[in-house]
């Protein structure tokens, strides 16, 4: 090992790089080194606090580490000292962004142990919620994702309209973010008075919104140049690296877990699963703009079916699933989002484990990005959608 | 009715446990002299929650692996999820044939449970799924405290950061992983915080009588 690897090792002593190979940096035909550049964990790109270490050669990426953890909470440990019902609001502070999902997940997996039910007037709440909020989740992907790559408009149009969502989650449940929507059981809270003429109003305000993103990029000459052949992962590789998600819909496989294992009321309502082709940051980029057109149409279905009746299961008072273990997974924004819960027959979990989408979706940066330019790792994390809130609970 | 699921929330779970069992047989009381019947309803009441119970599962791909690996390996379901308790020796090789023969290509999870009054302390689990069949599996095994189990990074390169998160969490070594540290906590962490001994607050504490010099009261 030479003196300038020694001293690259020693600048990154809290974690070892052991993945990346430092005993020879050979000379290359521009007779420059390999660098070891280090990347976050502040660091407007990174969408958080996540940290890459490179190496280049020259502005090529040879391999790169994250470093990841920075925030994390011990949520699945929380679990275990709190109760069911106590545990609901911390899955909101997962992803952040989706905080429904992450509600709608926790609830069913434990009305899945309990062996109840939600009634349908909930189930349909729960799936209009659900949708809007997977809407303001690629918006906040869309805007974000742009921004990095340099386009600076469409964080402002999509976060001007995100707000619309923002305030029917409010009107209806008081939070705009981590919303605690959904309770064990069904929903807490009725429908406000006025809550399907707002859903409907946003639809008819938000179906033009979709066509102004697109007309400032999708056939922009600077984003196709940024985003075309950019971090393609084949669809093989998806699934041997369990990316789930928009990024394996983008390499061709034909996945929703929403059709796959229908949750909540999804059997009900008819809507398409966009796939891509080529599995590069365009093809995403495609694919949750028109997930956002299908969330948009089960929404609209699920307003004019809202049945009438309870929005509450037949629920304990006091939760105490019986012994056993249930993993149950919904499809979040962002892929897979699933929970392990193993019940003691006590009112708290005695483990619960959450399989976060955004985790196992950037074990797979390193797969995209090797070959490829230092300007593509932040188009990469982008169209990763992470959540370094969900990576590191 | 909404309110119903509210009210959990804000007690401590030892005093939401106690209060129904502390009122039931006040109320029962009064009712059981004066019918006979009554005592009857009564056992039957608290069977119902006991709800369903892991039954065996029979399948031919189960039966199959049965005749092949005989009592290592124990088939069940619960709650219409199917789950394959393995002995650990096994490991290796039923993980790759479900891969394999089986098709279950995506390994959704990798996690672990710590149960420290048993002689094997640790129960690992792996979370299947298998796209062309549209099906889960969960397979679970049982290692002691410092045994270590086989990686399946070969199998699946998913397994790669899980892996180490379990490590992470609970202390269990991946023979074979190419890169087993921590993960989400910093190297210099001590032990294992998913572990059931591993107290929320002592690091906490520790910290306050190291660099305050006081006890921190918690």
């Amino acid at each position: 090992m030479n003196d300038r690897a020694k001293e690259n090792k020693n600048d990154l002593s809290i974690h070892s790089l052991s993945n990346l190979d430092l005993e020879a940096p050979e000379k290359t035909y521009l007779d420059s080194n390999e660098l070891i550049l280090n990347m976050g964990p502040q660091h407007p790109a990174t969408h958080g606090v996540l940290r890459v270490i490179l190496k280049l050669d020259g502005e090529k990426v040879l391999g790169t580490e994250c470093v990841i953890g920075y925030l994390h909470r011990g949520v699945e440990k929380i679990a275990e000292n709190r109760t069911y019902s106590m545990f609901n609001p911390y899955v909101d502070r997962m992803d952040y962004v989706a905080a429904v999902s992450n509600g709608l997940g926790y609830c069913e997996a434990v009305e899945k142990l309990l062996n109840v039910e939600a009634p349908p007037r909930a189930k349909y709440i729960r799936v209009i919620l659900t949708e809007l909020n997977r809407i303001a989740s690629h918006q906040l992907w869309l805007g974000t994702h742009a921004l990095d790559i340099g386009a600076m408009t469409p964080l402002f149009y999509t976060f001007r309209d995100r707000e619309e969502i923002l305030k029917i989650f409010e009107k209806y449940c008081g939070a705009r973010l981590t919303t605690h929507a959904f309770r064990i059981g069904g929903c807490q809270y009725e429908t406000y008075a006025g809550f399907e003429k707002d859903v409907k109003n946003f639809l008819t305000f938000f179906a033009p919104k979709i066509d102004e993103y697109e007309a400032l990029l999708t056939t922009n000459r600077i984003w196709l140049e940024r985003t075309k052949n950019v971090g393609v992962i084949s669809g093989a590789d998806c699934i041997a690296l369990g990316v789930t998600g928009p990024v394996l819909r983008a390499s061709g496989v034909k996945w929703d877990l929403r059709k796959a294992q229908p949750y909540a009321a999804y059997s009900e309502f008819d809507f398409e699963i966009p796939t891509g082709e080529n599995g590069d940051t365009y093809d995403r980029y495609m694919v949750r703009m028109i997930e956002m057109w299908q969330s948009m149409r089960i929404i609209e279905q699920a307003v004019n079916g809202l049945p009438e009746g309870p929005i509450m299961g037949k629920v304990p008072k006091v939760i105490k699933p019986p012994v056993g273990e249930i993993y149950h997974s919904i499809e979040a924004p962002k892929g897979e989002l699933g929970y392990f819960i193993v019940s003691d027959g006590s009112t708290q979990p005695y483990r619960l484990r959450v399989r976060p989408p955004s985790f196992v979706n950037l074990q797979a940066l390193d797969v995209m990005v090797r070959g490829m330019l230092v300007a593509d790792v932040v188009a990469v994390i982008g169209t990763l959608d992470i959540v370094l809130g969900e990576v590191d609970r | 009715m909404a309110e119903d699921v509210k009210t959990p929330a804000p007690p401590p779970p030892p005093e939401g446990e106690k209060k129904p069992t502390a009122e039931k047989p006040a109320a029962a009381a009064p009712v059981a002299p004066a019918k006979p019947a009554a005592p009857a309803a009564k056992p039957a009441a608290p069977a119902k929650p006991a709800g369903p119970v892991p039954m065996p599962w029979i399948s031919p791909m189960v039966e199959k692996y049965r005749s092949q690996y005989g009592s290592g390996l124990d088939a069940q379901t619960y709650l219409g999820q199917n789950y394959l308790n393995v002995d650990r020796s096994l490991i290796p090789d039923i993980l790759r044939l479900l891969r394999d023969e089986e098709q279950f290509d995506y390994c959704v999870d990798i996690t672990a449970a710590h149960y420290p009054k048993r002689e094997k302390q640790f129960d690992v689990i792996w979370i299947l799924y298998s796209f062309p069949r549209n099906e889960r599996v969960r397979v679970k095994t049982q290692i002691a405290d410092g045994a270590t189990i086989p990686s399946s990074v070969s199998i699946w390169p998913t397994a790669n950061w899980l892996e180490r998160e379990v490590y992470d969490m609970f202390g269990i070594a991946f023979d074979g992983h190419p890169d087993l540290k921590r993960i989400l906590l910093p190297d210099g962490w001590k032990g294992f915080p998913l572990r059931k001994d591993y107290g929320i607050l002592q690091q906490d504490n520790e910290w306050v009588r190291i660099n305050l010099g006081i006890e921190s009261g918690q």
